[in-house]
């Protein structure tokens, strides 16, 4: 038994607002429970509808179609380079899907699994990280669209598609952040469940998801990319569609250290409330 | 002192509650009273607050100074009626919940068990649920993977074991949850009414379980209110009422402890109401209608309830009578024995049961009182609604008492004819 082989025969002391030395070490020991938690997710996803997995290729690709048709053919925003709109479009979605998804799951997790927090106890933190896990398996699915829609425009990646799992990674972190805030906010006032939904809306059209970023003015970049997506989108754009796409320096730096800031309030809000989680749920 | 794996020093939790001031208003005040609750409600989310409906915050103990010790190996019972503080106290050994002030110190892995089948998952199917169920509960996948064939085999689903759990009878389900639960190993285990499940027979095996799990040397706190089975399992019991620890010692003193707590009146006689009804008083009374609280056995027993309906067709008046052990002993509903229901026109109303002579064993009873809908729901149900105390039995009518408490239950059977022993021959000795 792992735990208590681990163990070393030293008292655990609970005391109010005492600061848990063992909270990480727990974190480690509970590995199981968050893939436990993904794998339960994911497996009941997609009981009990017709088409299944199919959902998860039916959104990213209708969006994509719809904001081609939109910002490309209707409202003709130019694209990045020779890159096909479709292409872009799609490069933009992928970073913006993951962000959101996490965003919105991750938030909402801890009010969905009321039943656990109030009769058990295990690092809080494990419940928002597992739908990252989730998200993932839909980003897979869509990395696979990309590709398809890659083969029929005939885009070739550069070097530049090998750093792509640095920047999802930093999509994760970018989004883990407001996440894990929202999810410890949420637990008290239950008017972020509102509010969410609304910053997911409202920041796909302020992010260059259907659009390329580099058509804001110049003097205004630097104000754009506090929008840590900003970066993030761009440098998506940047290993997929390689030359045609430069990235940009100063507004992806900015992009990562807003992330990293971002990460931080939010882990230290949610470490913060979550003793306090069983009682306000 | 060094075998003491918990040790509770001044340990206390304060909740803040919120309560309505029901009073009359008129139009203007309840138009401003949204835009105010609004104001309040916006200030103490700034200030991270948490927002507490109602007009007036009071803050609540539900837990104060409790000190206690328990050594490794003991079997301790943690007994008091509702709201005592027992459910908050295991909350708090299971880290689920921090003290407000005071601290415990723990040696050793705690497994709790405040509910079975914690995060079940419905469409999952048997199997599954039981690797989610034993992650949740803190067990590797190596361990459930062990003891995977023991937990089937007790819980005895085999048959289902791979159908989706929403597809199980409620008695299946129970019997899967606890199977998971009953195989956890942890040198403390903390359990919370989890025997309230499943059918007597299921219930005797889980009995038997933890009185294994109690003597194989681990540490077993059980919170129940069956005080039967915390008599089979433990030999000390904490004694709990209003936060606060009333009793610290052996079973049997504590559970004439509890019962003494238990016989006091409740100094609130408002038992709130139910969605169709409301019980409102309910009294014992003797031949002349009066009052009473004693009972003579071989006289009718009679009582008179106090009951208000909306005129709800169909609402059935039910009795469940308990002894001193708070364990049923007879029932009546007016619907399923009569096909009798409260009245349909709405109001309030006296009603006077007159049950057949009984007689029952000197001692205490409670009845616990109850409407139902359609013999289903239940509307408004009271506990311990009615007390009333039998002081001698002698059914032969020679001066011996036949008690509670002797071990030979609560009823002395009447016969219905004179005993008869007919002579037989007696059988060959070979």
């Amino acid at each position: 038994m792992t735990a208590s082989a681990t163990n070393s025969p030293r008292y655990l002391v609970l005391e109010a607002g005492r600061a848990d030395r063992q909270y990480w070490r727990d974190l480690w020991r509970y590995r199981e429970l968050f893939f436990i938690l993904a794998w339960r997710d994911v497996a009941v996803r997609y009981k009990q509808t017709v088409i299944g997995l199919a959902w998860a290729f039916v959104r990213p690709f209708m969006t994509m179609v719809v904001f081609t048709i939109v910002f490309g053919k209707i409202a003709k925003l130019p694209t990045e380079g020779a890159a096909p709109y479709a292409v872009m479009v799609f490069a933009g979605l992928l970073p913006w899907m993951l962000f959101a998804s996490v965003l919105s799951d991750a938030s909402t997790s801890i009010v969905g699994s009321s039943n656990l927090i109030s009769k058990v106890y295990f690092p809080r933190l494990i419940v928002p990280l597992s739908t990252i896990l989730v998200a993932l398996i839909d980003f897979l699915v869509s990395l696979v669209i990309l590709a398809g829609l890659m083969l029929w425009y005939g885009v070739v990646p550069g070097w530049q598609i090998l750093l792509l799992p640095v920047f999802v990674l930093l999509a994760l972190l970018c989004s883990i952040g407001p996440a894990l805030w929202a999810a410890a906010v949420l637990v008290k006032y239950r008017d972020f469940r509102f509010i969410i939904p609304f910053v997911t809306q409202i920041g796909l059209y302020i992010s260059p998801v259907g659009f390329s970023g580099k058509i804001v003015p110049e003097q205004w970049q630097l104000l754009y990319s506090l929008n840590p997506m900003v970066g993030i989108i761009d440098g998506f754009r940047w290993c997929i569609l390689g030359g045609n796409s430069p990235i940009q320096g100063p507004g992806f730096v900015i992009g990562v250290v807003i992330t990293f800031v971002l990460l931080w309030w939010g882990i230290r809000s949610f470490r913060r409330t979550e003793r306090a989680f069983a009682d306000l749920i | 002192m060094n075998d003491v794996v918990i040790h509770a020093e001044n340990l206390g939790k304060k909740f803040q509650i919120g309560h309505h001031t029901a009073r009359q208003e008129n139009f203007r005040e309840a138009m401003m009273r949204g835009p105010r609750n609004l104001l309040r409600g916006a200030v103490d989310m700034l200030q991270g607050r948490s927002v507490i409906a109602g007009d007036t915050i009071e803050e609540f103990w539900a837990l104060r100074d409790v000190n206690f010790e328990i050594r490794s190996g003991e079997a301790v019972g943690i007994i008091g009626r509702n709201g005592a503080g027992k459910t908050t106290l295991l909350k708090i050994l299971s880290r689920i919940t921090e003290p407000t002030e005071g601290r415990v110190k723990i040696k050793g892995r705690v497994a709790s068990l405040l509910e079975v089948g914690t995060g079940f998952h419905p469409e999952l199917s048997g199997r599954e649920n039981i690797f989610l169920n034993g992650a949740i509960l803190g067990m590797t996948r190596v361990e459930v993977r062990r003891r995977f064939d023991e937990i089937v085999d007790f819980s005895g689903v085999e048959k289902f074991i791979d159908t989706p759990v929403k597809r199980y009878s409620v008695g299946m389900y129970a019997r899967l949850a606890f199977a998971v639960a009953a195989h956890l190993e942890a040198e403390i285990l903390v359990i919370d009414e989890v025997l309230a499940v499943g059918d007597s027979e299921f219930q005797a095996k889980c009995l038997d379980r933890m009185s294994k799990v109690a003597n194989a040397g681990r540490t077993v706190l059980f919170v129940s209110h069956n005080l039967a089975a915390v008599m089979a399992l433990t030999r000390r019991a904490l004694v709990f009422g209003g936060g606060q620890l009333h009793f610290d010692g052996p079973i049997e003193a504590a559970i004439t402890r509890y019962a003494a707590s238990l016989s006091k009146p409740s100094e609130d006689r408002n038992w709130g109401r139910g969605h169709n009804s409301a019980l409102i008083s309910a009294n014992l009374v003797d031949r002349q209608d009066r009052p009473t609280d004693r009972y003579e056995p071989g006289e009718p027993l009679r009582m008179r309830v106090v009951v208000e309906t909306d005129g709800m067709p169909g609402m059935s008046l039910e009795l469940l009578l308990r002894d001193e052990l708070n364990l049923p002993v007879a029932f009546y509903s007016s619907a399923v024995f009569n096909q009798v229901s409260l009245p349909s026109v709405a109001g309030r109303y006296e009603c006077t049961i007159s049950l057949q002579p009984y007689d029952l064993a000197a001692g205490e009873y409670c009845f616990d009182l109850k409407t139902t809908y359609t013999n289903v729901g239940e509307d408004h149900r009271v506990d311990n609604a009615l007390r009333f105390i039998v002081d001698t039995c002698s059914p032969g009518g020679i001066p011996y008492n036949f008690k509670q408490g002797s071990g030979q239950g609560t009823l002395a059977l009447r016969l219905e004819a004179p005993l008869r022993f007919a002579p037989l021959p007696t059988p060959d000795p070979d």
